[in-house]
């Protein structure tokens, strides 16, 4: 069914229609709206779950943690400071094998403290063995949640998934969505059937020691299941596609690459304003489009060096950094590149602490394109790192 | 990929790993002369390593020890004695 709807409560609906049976969350803006929804709908009736009340976003990842390995479908979602102070438990998630699925409402972090959008808070956990995927608007939003817990859960798979929702520019806009049906979700998704889970009639212990002799091994068995996880999340996106009769999640999104010279490469929100700068330039005869980056980890090299064709200059733009080297995106696709032809592969950041990024400057990097810019800050005002 | 045998462990398998070699300096030596099988070594023994069923019947598992003494501190016979981690028991 067709709604308009902001973006955080399009999340909450969609996620109260995936039956999770354990939330467990702490405000923090921007991603506040999500949990407060999903708490009204518990608290009216609507959804049958147990919505747990924290004190902190430590606790609120140790509760879905527990509720996982107890065998429970469970959600969770923060932003930012509060991401950082799940770190801890995020890891231990990821190396207990939990299908936890969160959403992270993408916000800068501190110092200088700063509620609005950028994906610093998110990279810091790209190594944490979680799936991730990012969404460019509303829609993709919420069909990638679905596909989270579908992937998730997979038994082949077992690991959990964080979905990435550029602050207000997704979490707090408004959009016509295309919210699936119950029944839609329940064909889709089963009931969760854990690999091992805690029950007291059939005991058990997850998450113990694990010393020199087998640590390695537990590190090379998500390395080799994020790998095993690339068709795994291509075919849950086909099926899900099927069920709703139009694309949606996937590894990749290719937009206007055939025949173009130069592409840019991004994630989130920012694809759609690259997009429309694409037809305009496209307009003007230009061959340029873009490729977005839905999953991030595993990082889908082989769909992302297809995606690109033979273009001659890779532009990524990312909303991330990583200071004192190249910027992640930047980096991993200079990665992926490297020894697969002669791409000029250059490197832009933008928009950090929710900076306006307007089409112009998007457009301004597409025509530079072949200066070979390394790592360059967009929009820099000067005059403010003077004396 | 699911390492299984490292993730999941079922009751009692901790005993797997023998962390004795942990123990520093010294050890507890059970004389075995004057115990009155009070069973105080055994509750309070942090890794529940002490074992004995009668007086002066009372040993602990080297294999698991880690040489904190507190067996030795509440004795009231003292019946245990600390000694260098080479000696011969």
């Amino acid at each position: 069914m067709k709604k308009f709807v902001e973006g955080s409560h399009a999340i909450a609906e969609l996620v109260a229609k995936c039956r999770p049976q354990v939330i467990s969350a702490y405000p923090i803006t921007p991603q506040t709206h999500i949990v407060e929804g999903l708490a009204k709908l518990v608290a009216d009736g609507k959804l049958n779950a147990e919505f747990i009340n924290v004190e902190s976003e430590h606790s609120a990842a140790s509760v879905v943690l527990g509720g996982s390995a107890a065998g429970a479908r469970t959600y969770t979602a923060t932003s930012s400071q509060g991401l950082l102070l799940m770190a801890e438990v995020i890891f231990n998630i990821a190396g207990m094998r939990l299908p936890v699925v969160l959403t992270c409402a993408n916000r800068s972090v501190s110092a200088p403290i700063n509620i609005w959008n950028d994906h610093q808070d998110s990279m810091t956990v790209r190594d944490s063995g979680w799936i991730h995927f990012y969404a460019e608007n509303i829609q993709e939003a919420i069909d990638l949640h679905v596909i989270a817990y579908k992937v998730a859960e997979d038994k082949r798979v077992s690991l959990p998934v964080l979905i990435g929702i550029d602050g207000y520019v997704l979490t707090h806009a408004f959009e016509v969505v295309d919210m699936p049906d119950q029944d839609v979700i329940d064909k889709y998704l089963p009931a969760f059937s854990p690999v091992a889970h805690l029950d007291v009639d059939n005991p058990l212990s997850l998450g113990l020691l694990g010393g020199p002799d087998v640590y390695i091994e537990t590190r090379y068995a998500i390395e080799k299941t994020m790998i095993d996880a690339l068709p795994i999340i291509e075919e849950a996106s086909k099926e899900y596609s099927g069920l709703l009769g139009r694309n949606a999640g996937g590894l990749v999104e290719a937009y206007r690459t055939e025949d173009a010279d130069t592409v840019a490469i991004a994630i989130g929100s920012i694809v759609g304003t690259i997009k429309d700068v694409v037809d305009d330039l496209r307009a003007e005869g230009k061959k340029v489009g873009v490729v977005k980056l839905v999953t991030y980890r595993p990082f889908p090299k082989d769909a992302l060096i297809k995606a690109l064709g033979s273009a001659k200059n890779v532009l990524v733009i990312e909303k991330a950094v990583s200071l004192g080297a190249d910027s992640p995106v930047y980096a991993d696709v200079r990665s992926a590149l490297y020894g697969k032809g002669n791409a000029n592969v250059e490197g832009y950041v933008i928009g950090l602490g929710g900076r306006d990024i307007p089409a112009s400057e998007i457009k301004n990097i597409f025509l530079n394109a072949g200066k070979g810019a390394e790592n360059e800050y967009v929009g820099l005002n000067i005059e403010l790192l003077e004396g | 990929m699911y390492p299984l045998k490292i993730l999941v462990s079922s009751p009692g398998t901790s005993l797997d790993n023998k962390t004795g070699s942990w123990r520093s300096e010294q050890k507890p030596k059970f004389l075995q002369k004057d115990c009155i099988a009070c069973n105080m070594c055994f509750i309070v023994c942090p890794e529940g390593c002490i074992s004995g069923e009668g007086k002066n019947t009372y040993i602990a598992d080297y294999d698991y020890c880690k040489g904190c003494g507190l067996c030795v501190e509440v004795c009231p016979k003292n019946d245990i004695v600390m000694v260098e981690e080479g000696e011969q028991i």
